[in-house]
């Protein structure tokens, strides 16, 4: 053994105990939740507020590592969450579900942009919040449209076109975000989200017009050289964008749009493995650093914020139902699956981990994902109940 | 034949929208997952599904067979058993640029390494097409090939 191993040995070998354990609670909170039919994001939400500060089992040697571990993983999150449709479907959806897709911002962008200024938080914090309660998290959506045999139903492919609506308005919302947290006057507040907004354009246009080529160049690979090339040019871009203030996280979200074809889908298969363990980290350390006592103390409006956020996407889904002629139950259906909010809106949060209202910016985010993640799979369930319960005016 | 609407479920697949002879409304939807799933709709409420049938691969490779596709899934399972070889089905597409070409001058096995094997029109199955077969709109060509070949095939007809 070389001295330099055998030096780290000891701190190495308490990390792993501690890395092992939460990897194996984590896993159990994976399969509770699968039994349960919701999304194991606010389980292990839960299981970070345990092991961080404040918490029952504070974590020691391997905080940093988790860290690390936890900034990768929205990397991976992004790239997936861009991977998740083509640029042809991203086209159509752009093309077909435009209405209901600003409906869907108005609805649920604004009570969070409201809840937040009420709350005397900075502008800039208030516009994450908005954003926090605005976008559904597709993972929860379409588990829950497969779960519940709704794939055939005529108002699915509206609630899928409005989920890709809202990726598309994050590619715009995030860089323009993130440059007015990184900005610090005025001046530069504009200067900085015109650079993030150029950029943001520019590797959209190339991701549509010339994705094909850089699909090209890697679908000879194998698949451990693709693996190796996405998570290389993830990072690399991710690295590039947080240098000229655009944040990482949304490099990594462009370059999955920028893959297409036969190549997209491959490599969606090959990271999400790697995507599932280091996402598992993000949401841990998401929560670490989210005091359990402010958790109580934002109960309030994150139940207000809630309500809000249930009649948002209730209206949304009607209006996007609507638009195929779906009927009343149809219309509400699509409306109570799309609830849920996860992966997009804790990483919107962890943008603003810095701002001054942050820490209560993280815990209301947790609390809001807490409730609508568990909310929004019930009601679906249920919306068909809930639709003969509600006096029939249409 | 009878008319199929096709409708883009995106990040999860297609579905096939029909009504059968019978009145009866049914959908195919073909997964990413490659899955497929045939979904019944209520006669009441055309909105809602009242049955679904989840199919793994195999399942619908043994429905296609039961319900009359019958001479190409006997190649298909001759060749499924050879390693790294695969078959794959590739619908040609209305507006496929695809439409009234040969197969001849798409030169699809030089430029993917894939062979076209049989071509299904309507109930008919056409087998060992030559390089002067003309393609048309709605025909389901069957080839066999590594799957990486069989990808570069599909997206040269799928375009």
């Amino acid at each position: 053994m070389t001295p330099v191993l055998a030096a780290a040995s000891a701190d190495a070998a308490l990390a792993f105990i501690e890395i092992g354990a939460v990897a194996l609670v984590l896993s159990v909170l994976a399969r509770v939740a699968g039994r349960l039919g919701i999304t194991a994001i606010p389980l292990y939400l839960l299981a970070g507020l345990a092991v961080g500060e404040g918490g029952v089992a504070p974590l020691d040697v391997s905080a940093d590592f988790i860290r690390l571990a936890g900034e990768i993983g929205v990397l991976l999150l992004l790239l997936t969450l861009g991977l998740e449709y083509s640029p042809d479907e991203l086209r159509h959806g752009l093309r077909s579900g435009a209405v209901p897709g600003i409906v869907d911002g108005v609805a649920n962008f604004v009570p969070g942009l409201v809840i937040g200024l009420v709350l005397g938080w900075e502008p800039a914090a208030a516009a994450l919040l908005g954003g926090v309660c605005w976008v559904s998290s597709s993972g929860v959506v379409s588990k829950v449209l497969a779960d519940l045999d709704r794939l055939g139903n005529r108002e699915t492919p509206a609630v899928l076109n409005l989920l890709v609506i809202e990726d598309l308005a994050m590619a715009v919302y995030l860089p323009v975000i993130g440059a007015i947290i990184a900005g610090t006057g005025a001046g530069d507040t504009i200067e900085t989200v015109a650079i993030a907004l150029v950029a943001v354009g520019l590797i959209l246009t190339v991701a549509m017009r010339w994705g094909d080529h850089l699909s090209k160049l890697l679908a000879p690979a194998s698949d451990e050289a693709l693996l190796l090339a996405v998570f290389g040019l993830t990072l690399l871009i991710g690295g590039l964008a947080e240098k000229v203030q655009v944040s990482a996280a949304i490099g990594a979200f462009l370059v999955g749009l920028a893959l297409s074809g036969s190549v997209q889908a491959r490599a969606s298969a090959v990271v999400r493995p790697l995507r599932d363990l280091f996402a598992a980290t993000f949401f841990l350390f998401f929560s670490f650093s989210v005091d359990p006592g402010d958790l109580i103390g934002v109960l309030i409006p994150a139940a207000v914020l809630a309500v809000l956020g249930i009649a948002g996407k209730l209206i949304s889904g009607w209006v996007a139902a609507r638009s195929l002629a779906v009927g009343s139950p149809g219309r509400l259906r699509a409306g109570a699956v799309l609830i849920a909010r996860g992966e997009f809106s804790i990483v919107i949060a962890a943008l603003g981990a810095t701002t001054v209202d942050g820490a209560e910016l993280g815990a209301l985010a947790a609390a809001y994902v807490l409730i609508t993640a568990i909310a929004g799979p019930l009601a679906a369930k249920y919306a068909d109940r809930i639709a003969e319960v509600i006096p029939h005016r249409t | 034949m009878t008319e199929v609407t096709e409708t883009r479920l995106p990040g999860v697949g297609v579905r096939h929208e029909f009504t059968s002879a019978g009145g009866e409304r049914l959908a195919v939807l073909v997964l990413r997952t490659g899955r497929r799933e045939i979904a019944v709709y209520d006669r009441a409420d055309p909105d809602v599904c009242t049955t679904v049938l989840h199919l793994s691969s195999d399942d619908t490779r043994t429905l296609a067979e039961l319900l009359g596709g019958g001479m190409v899934s006997e190649a298909v399972s001759a060749v499924q058993r050879l390693e790294g070889v695969t078959i794959d089905w590739i619908r040609i597409r209305e507006r496929s640029p695809q439409v009234g070409a040969t197969i001849g001058e798409r030169q699809l096995r030089t430029r993917t390494g894939s062979s076209v094997v049989a071509v299904v029109r309507g109930d008919e199955t056409l087998p060992a097409p030559g390089p002067d077969f003309v393609l048309e709109a709605g025909d389901v060509v069957v080839a066999v090939g590594t799957p990486e070949g069989l990808r570069q095939l599909r997206d040269l007809l799928d375009a």
